[in-house]
């Protein structure tokens, strides 16, 4: 499914990503953890194509694709998901119109026909409840007044209403109280199945306990050190990331 | 109008200026070049009272001692007023007795438009007195109209059969000695609307003028007045597009309104004239005067979506002249490429407990140039005004300006004056969201654009909104790189 072969991204001068190597195959569900900084969120953005960063070396391949020239827009289309981890507000654009013009977009680019008024609401009723989301919300403006709470609900339901392949999801733990994260965390785990692919950024292992992961990667200053099972996430809980920080340094 | 919204979306691939033909109609005009004769001449050709061309001779004589107006922050060309065709009318082919007997041509250049001219507007609702160049080619429903007492026709029409409301209304709100080119209006207009609602009647349509520009190197210089008696209540929709050309083309209009007590009129405009090239060449001047009077407990709503025009000068009014009176203005006001808009409204409070409010939506593309003048006088015996300003501009890209001169006077200490402001940019991180999703950024910046003039799109009578949001979207091509 992804494929990503010594990732170098930087932003002006800085290089963040410095070597990054990645498999994610269908059916699995990944977790990458590590210390604010170094480079979870560059990792998220640049895959899903964001010119802030530029690329300056390495290969990505989505579904057997390099998508390194491919617009940010194609990406989507294609079926790479971002839950942001500071969802945008757009005033005055309900979610309904937004999402709307999105899974439209989509299924444009599959040869499907839009879908009618009646399909499309039936749609979002349906995604709305896998996580409880507030049916007002839709027809409020994107995220404009949202919770924190609200805000990464409304990331989920855009995840299940546009249906990916692969879905990356940048801290949608955070700022979240125990009931808000079981909701989201149970939704996510809903929408897994065999044919996708998770890729959960946190810092918590909370959510690990409800998002089950296959692999836990470990990013530390723009490298992956080290690359677990789920007990490496306990682990961490528990210890913290500098035994391997310091190992990492002695190798 | 989240079906519409698909509609909007896909015509931004559609590229250039969507009504830019030249409809070939037999047209006759006069020379070029201003003077009495000229005025005479078209006076004449209007088959005008004595009256009529008096008026016009002194507004002219007026207009010779006015300097040209510079103080807008607008880069104006100059204007050789020498140079101006000042009457062009499709040539008369004798009396037309139904929709058969049209201009073949002119009924396609109609259809291209969209104006529903037939029997299904009646289904619509929707009376239109469509103005192709300056002669009134045809009013309809003016039966249904006249059953209210209500009249609804051409101003050529209402000087020869309604001359005392004329004489009494027309140039009551905005004078001849108003400003340049209210006096050049008054002068030359060559034809416009004229709308009356009689006391206490409710008018049962929208009622709505297409005006269009069309004979090459033809100013035009519309007229409309509109007097909604005591108690009464209209909504008047006034929208116009033009073919596309090189030369620029010079459009003086004046709007008059006046509001009896107790009134209520909602004033509608969609302008999407030409504006000039990519590279700023052509474009319609647009230099309007539009004002209304409230008397006692009467109310007025300016609502304008301004995206065509390479220059805009307008500020529509109110005067709020009697007690409990109050006036409204919504605009969302777009320039790009090299379009200039200098637009805003003057509220002016006389009465006690006079109440207006201002929401302006400025967006600035482009290497355009966008500018709000808004002037909110409350007078010294204006007890208890009130005036609530929101005034917001948007950038997109790095190249446009945005300015707002908010200017206030206040003669009265009991006067409560609010003024919000604010500058955004579409910041990268929403389009980024949007490309996410799968949104091209073109179609993210059109829904940006939407959502943030919103506010304003709501005040719009349904059909306008739709067509407003097209233009807008439309209008903002090739703004992104």
């Amino acid at each position: 499914m992804l494929k990503v072969e010594n990732l170098h991204a930087s932003v002006g001068d800085k290089e963040i990503l410095k070597g990054i190597n990645l498999t994610v195959k269908a059916g699995e569900v990944h977790a990458i953890m590590g210390p604010n900084g170094s480079g979870k969120s560059t990792l998220a953005s640049v895959l899903a194509g964001n010119e802030k960063f530029t690329v300056t070396e390495g290969k990505v391949e989505f579904l057997g694709e390099n998508i390194l020239d491919m617009p940010i827009e194609e990406r989507s289309r294609k079926g790479l998901f971002l839950g942001f981890q500071y969802p945008v507000e757009i005033p005055g654009v309900t979610m309904a119109n937004f999402m709307k013009l999105a899974v439209n977009e989509h299924r444009k680019a599959r040869g499907e026909e839009p879908l009618t008024a009646a399909e499309y609401l039936r749609l979002m009723r349906e995604k709305s409840a896998i996580v409880e989301l507030d049916a007002k919300l839709t027809s409020r403006a994107v995220n404009e007044g949202f919770s924190g709470g609200e805000k990464k609900k409304n990331e989920i339901f855009q995840m299940a209403m546009l249906d990916p392949k692969l879905a990356i999801l940048d801290e949608t733990d955070s700022g979240l109280d125990i009931d808000a994260l079981r909701i989201v965390a149970t939704g996510v785990t809903r929408l897994h199945t065999e044919n996708n692919a998770t890729v959960v950024i946190t810092h918590y292992q909370r959510l690990l306990d409800y998002i089950v992961p296959d692999y836990v990667h470990v990013l530390y200053n723009g490298r992956i050190i080290y690359t677990g099972d789920k007990t490496l996430a306990l682990k961490l809980e528990a210890e913290g990331y500098d035994w391997l920080i310091n190992n990492h340094q002695e190798r | 109008m989240t079906e519409d919204r698909q509609d909007i979306l896909q015509e931004l691939e559609t590229s250039d200026y969507k009504y830019g033909f030249v409809s070939d109609i037999d047209t006759e005009t006069i020379g070029r070049g201003l003077s009495e004769d000229v005025v005479r001449l078209i006076s004449e050709k209007k088959g005008e009272p004595e009256w009529m061309l008096e008026r016009r001779l002194k507004a002219y004589r007026h207009w010779l001692t006015l300097p040209h107006p510079e103080w807008a922050h607008l880069d104006i060309p100059p204007i050789d007023f020498q140079d101006v065709i000042y009457y062009a009318a499709p040539k008369p082919k004798k009396k037309l007795g139904s929709m058969d007997e049209v201009d073949p041509e002119l009924k396609r250049t109609f259809d291209k438009l969209g104006i529903p001219l037939e029997e299904q507007m009646a289904l619509a609702g929707v009376a239109v007195d469509a103005v192709l160049d300056s002669v009134s080619v045809k009013t309809t429903f003016r039966e249904t109209l006249a059953e209210k007492g209500i009249i609804f026709c051409s101003i050529s029409e209402a000087i020869k059969e309604y001359p005392e409301l004329i004489k009494k209304y027309l140039g009551s709100v905005v004078p001849y000695t108003d400003n340049f080119y209210a006096a050049l209006n008054a002068a030359v207009f060559s034809d416009g609307s004229f709308c009356y609602i009689p006391k206490g009647v409710r008018c049962p349509m929208e009622l709505s003028t297409y005006f269009r520009i069309n004979a090459e190197g033809t100013g035009q210089f519309e007229r409309t007045l509109i007097v909604a008696d005591e108690g009464s209540y209209v909504s008047y929709l006034e929208g116009c597009t033009a073919p596309q050309r090189d030369e620029n083309q010079l459009h003086a209009a004046v709007v008059e309104i006046v509001v009896e007590r107790d009134a209520d009129v909602k004033y509608s405009t969609v302008q999407n004239w030409y504006p000039g090239d990519k590279q700023g060449r052509g474009g319609i001047y647009n230099f309007v005067t539009k004002r209304g009077l409230c008397r006692e407990g009467a109310h007025l709503s300016w609502t304008q979506v301004e995206t065509g025009s390479a220059i805009t000068w307008k500020y529509p009014s109110c005067v709020l002249l009697g007690d409990n009176s109050s006036g409204e203005f919504y605009s969302v006001a777009m320039t790009n490429n090299f379009q200039q808009a200098d637009t805003g409204t003057k509220m002016i409070h006389i009465g006690r407990n006079t109440r207006s409010r201002i929401v302006s939506k400025g967006i600035s593309a482009g290497r355009s140039q966008n500018a709000y003048r808004g002037l909110v006088r409350v007078a010294k015996g204006a007890d208890n005004a009130r005036n609530y300003s929101q005034c917001d501009s948007l950038l997109i890209g790095d190249k446009c300006g945005a300015h707002t001169f908010p200017v206030v006077e206040c003669h009265n200490p009991s006067a409560v004056l609010e003024h919000e402001a604010t500058t955004s940019k579409i910041s990268e991180d929403q389009l980024f969201y949007c490309n996410q999703r799968g949104l091209t950024t073109e179609d993210a910046v059109g829904l940006i654009v939407n959502g943030y003039a919103r506010d304003v799109l709501s005040k719009l009578p349904m059909e306008f909104a739709v067509e407003a949001q097209k233009l807008l979207s439309l209008s903002l091509e090739g703004s992104v790189g």
